[in-house]
């Protein structure tokens, strides 16, 4: 039965979409505490004139080709997003919705002209917008590594650089760092992870490998650090759980299943991560509604009490209200 | 232009409408990215509709869509109210899941229906006249058009009928609500109108166009009128213009025409973007260099006023810091204004500058108050 396991294919989709998963997922983390979750869904898209300029120029196939290619096109359109923010009233979302459309039109504009080329079987172009992670090449997964691994040792090189960047700008420029520089260096790690994955799982479901391993690891920890590893951890999980289940069932896409599992780590997350969890939130809502009733009942209770007793301090709100939530910079 | 080219353009612009009016009030609310999320999710209503009824053309797709729209919106709102995770966040991990689910459905059930994922992305708008509309025997002209022409009735009658509604809930939500306009209603009106209108465009130009149309002309008209009605208008008048511009221009190139609209959108924006009379990138870069240059004919005549025995060219620019090429401009403009006048090798006050001077004096920030400052965008975020 598990006979599947020792398929050698299997193992070169797996380790794909673990690869895509930890990067994606580590990333993500500053991606969602900089309020830029849906960065990933514009560049994931804003990638494809990219993928077809590279194919265009250099008629080459070749999966790290296209992927700087990729990078490249969501990178500009990353700094189009920022600098249209920055420099006129056109707000985040907006920006990030005409840039996608824009890019993503060019970019089908210019697939139709490559399917008129004579050498242009379309397949390994097409993949990059559904994402096909069954045609995953020992050779695809090996160039996902390593741009992988050169986005990790970047995030670990300017690790403190990037954590009082996403946590506190200003003090950053007062320190004298240079803050624009690096927000386009972490934006640019950002778009590096996205189109990594674009391969396995497409433009669509990228999104989901950026935002929800992130958002399921926020609410287990209040460390960056640890939430980052924790990201990884779960974007790794998704990838081989996914890619495991696609493969037990027939026709089952490996994208959307790594989607799906990814989604329930988030959903198991938002109920039951410790303190913050809403299972435990509405447990403690019951036992303070308790306590108060219990004291409501107890004779030596009055209203006029002045709160020294322990009843009254327990009957405050408890310290993570939905304000403490996050590290908002605001 | 044969008949064909017509129908086609007559869908797009069509099309380009009905987008627009909903996307006006997503741009404002600035939730211009629930297009996108809606876009895609329609998908699973028509994948649940379409395993319930068996066909793709029943009107239960118009409810499916409808319903899952408003369910995307739900979730978001859930998940944002539980305080865990934040609305940008919300948006990203809803979409991608009702999205993954209806992929999922297709191919493990419906593998061989004519229901795929290209279409949704991409929509074909060429194969629009082909099919048509017919009703007891008679041709109502392209399906698409039909579709699409209702759909924009219902959102200018929804916009007609609740238009002060949509204003104040979307300019005031606070202020909505104290008058019992419920915006909780109006919002979810407004995701109904969009649910629905993605659902029309999707299958004539695809969930990125629609993004695209929804997005595009009312972010371009926001940059060129203050008005909720002028937006209204033109942003109806410049997708109208995309939708013929990109046709054109995919007919020119023999590329998709999808696409074609998608880009002519983003080159308008752009071009609207650099040239607009108050908001846009070479107004605004004016305004700051007129600024700076009143700012320093204020320090110039402050610093004369200071002295009153009058100050060289070349000594002027050394106290103030200013380098010799900044002075010499800022000199001649003043003394153009009339504020300062050469008396000798010396720079003295007029009496224009000195009542100038003396007026900054007085009243410091009067800046503040400036007509080129009030004319600033106001900073975003």
């Amino acid at each position: 039965m598990f006979d599947f396991l020792l398929d050698s294919t299997l193992r070169t989709i797996a380790l794909g979409t673990a690869t895509l998963g930890l990067v994606s997922g580590m990333l993500g983390t500053f991606a969602v505490l900089r309020r830029q979750s849906l960065l990933g869904d514009a560049m994931s898209h804003a990638s494809l004139p990219g993928i077809a300029a590279a194919f265009m120029l250099t008629g080459s196939k070749a999966s790290l080709v296209l992927v700087l290619g990729a990078a490249t096109a969501g990178w500009i359109g990353t700094l189009v997003v920022m600098g249209i923010t920055r420099s006129t009233r056109v707000k985040d979302d907006a920006a990030l919705g005409i840039v996608l459309a824009s890019f993503f039109g060019l970019g089908l504009v210019m697939l139709t002209f490559i399917q008129r080329r004579p050498d242009a079987a379309q397949a390994g172009l097409n993949r990059f917008l559904f994402g096909q992670a069954a045609t995953l090449l020992v050779s695809d997964v090996v160039v996902m590594v390593g741009l992988g691994a050169v986005v990790l040792a970047v995030l670990a090189l300017f690790w403190k650089e990037f954590a009082l960047l996403t946590f506190d700008p200003d003090l950053a420029h007062t320190l004298g760092l240079p803050v624009r520089r690096l927000d386009v260096l972490l934006t640019t790690l950002i778009v590096l992870a996205i189109v990594i994955g674009l391969q396995a799982v497409g433009v669509v479901l990228m999104s989901a490998a950026i935002v929800a391993p992130a958002a399921a690891a926020r609410q287990w920890t209040d460390r960056l650090g640890r939430m980052t590893l924790l990201a990884g951890l779960f974007g790794a999980l998704a990838g081989v759980s996914g890619a495991l289940v696609s493969a037990a069932i027939p026709r089952m896409p490996t994208g959307p299943t790594v989607v799906v599992m990814d989604s329930i780590i988030v959903i198991v997350s938002l109920l039951v991560a410790p303190e913050r969890g809403l299972v435990w939130r509405a447990v403690r809502f019951r036992q303070q509604r308790q306590r108060l009733v219990d004291a409501m009942h107890d004779p030596s209770w009055s209203p006029m009490a002045s709160g020294h007793d322990e009843g009254a301090t327990t009957l405050a709100p408890p310290a993570r209200g939905r304000d403490a939530d996050h590290g908002e910079r605001s | 232009m044969t008949a064909a080219q017509l129908e086609i353009q007559l869908v797009a612009v069509v099309v380009a409408v009905a987008c627009a009016i909903p996307g006006v009030f997503l741009v404002l609310r600035r939730m211009a990215l629930m297009s996108d999320a809606i876009g895609h999710t329609v998908l699973l209503g028509i994948v649940l509709a379409f395993f319930i009824q068996g066909d793709l053309d029943s009107p239960l797709l118009a409810v499916g869509a409808a319903l899952v729209g408003l369910l995307t919106t739900l979730m978001v709102e859930m998940l944002r109210r539980t305080g865990l995770v934040r609305e940008d966040a919300a948006i990203g991990l809803v979409f991608p899941l009702l999205f993954s689910i209806a992929v999922i459905l297709i191919s493990r059930y419906a593998g061989d229906v004519h229901l795929d994922t290209d279409a949704v992305l991409l929509g074909e708008l060429a194969f629009a006249p082909f099919n048509r509309f017919e009703l007891v025997g008679l041709d109502f002209g392209p399906r698409a058009l039909v579709q699409m022409g209702t759909v924009l009735l219902v959102n200018v009658m929804l916009v007609a009928l609740f238009y002060k509604e949509l204003k104040i809930a979307t300019f005031d939500p606070a202020l909505a609500a104290a008058l019992g306009l419920a915006p909780g209603v109006v919002h979810a009106l407004l995701m109904t109108s969009v649910s629905i209108t993605a659902l029309g465009a999707f299958d004539a130009v695809g969930s990125i166009l629609v993004v695209g149309l929804m997005i595009g002309p009312p972010t371009t008209a926001y940059l060129l009128t203050e008005e909720l009605w002028g937006m209204l208008w033109l942003s109806g008048v410049i997708g109208a213009l995309a939708a013929i511009g990109g046709y054109w221009l995919a007919f020119a190139l023999d590329a998709s025409i999808a696409g074609s609209i998608a880009t002519t959108i983003g080159a308008i924006f752009a071009i609207v973007l650099a040239l607009a009379p108050s908001h846009g990138l070479i107004a605004a870069a004016h305004r700051r260099s007129r600024l700076r240059r009143s700012l320093a004919h204020a320090i110039l005549v402050a610093h004369l006023d200071g002295d009153a025995r009058g100050s060289s060219v070349s000594r002027l620019g050394g106290g103030l810091g200013w380098s010799e090429q900044f002075t010499q401009r800022i000199v001649l403009g003043a003394e153009r204004a009339g504020l300062v006048a050469r008396l000798s090798d010396d720079l003295v006050l007029t009496p224009r500058g000195r009542s100038l001077a003396q007026r900054r004096s007085l009243h410091e920030h009067e800046y503040a108050g400036d007509e080129t400052l009030r004319q600033a965008p106001p900073a975003s975020g």
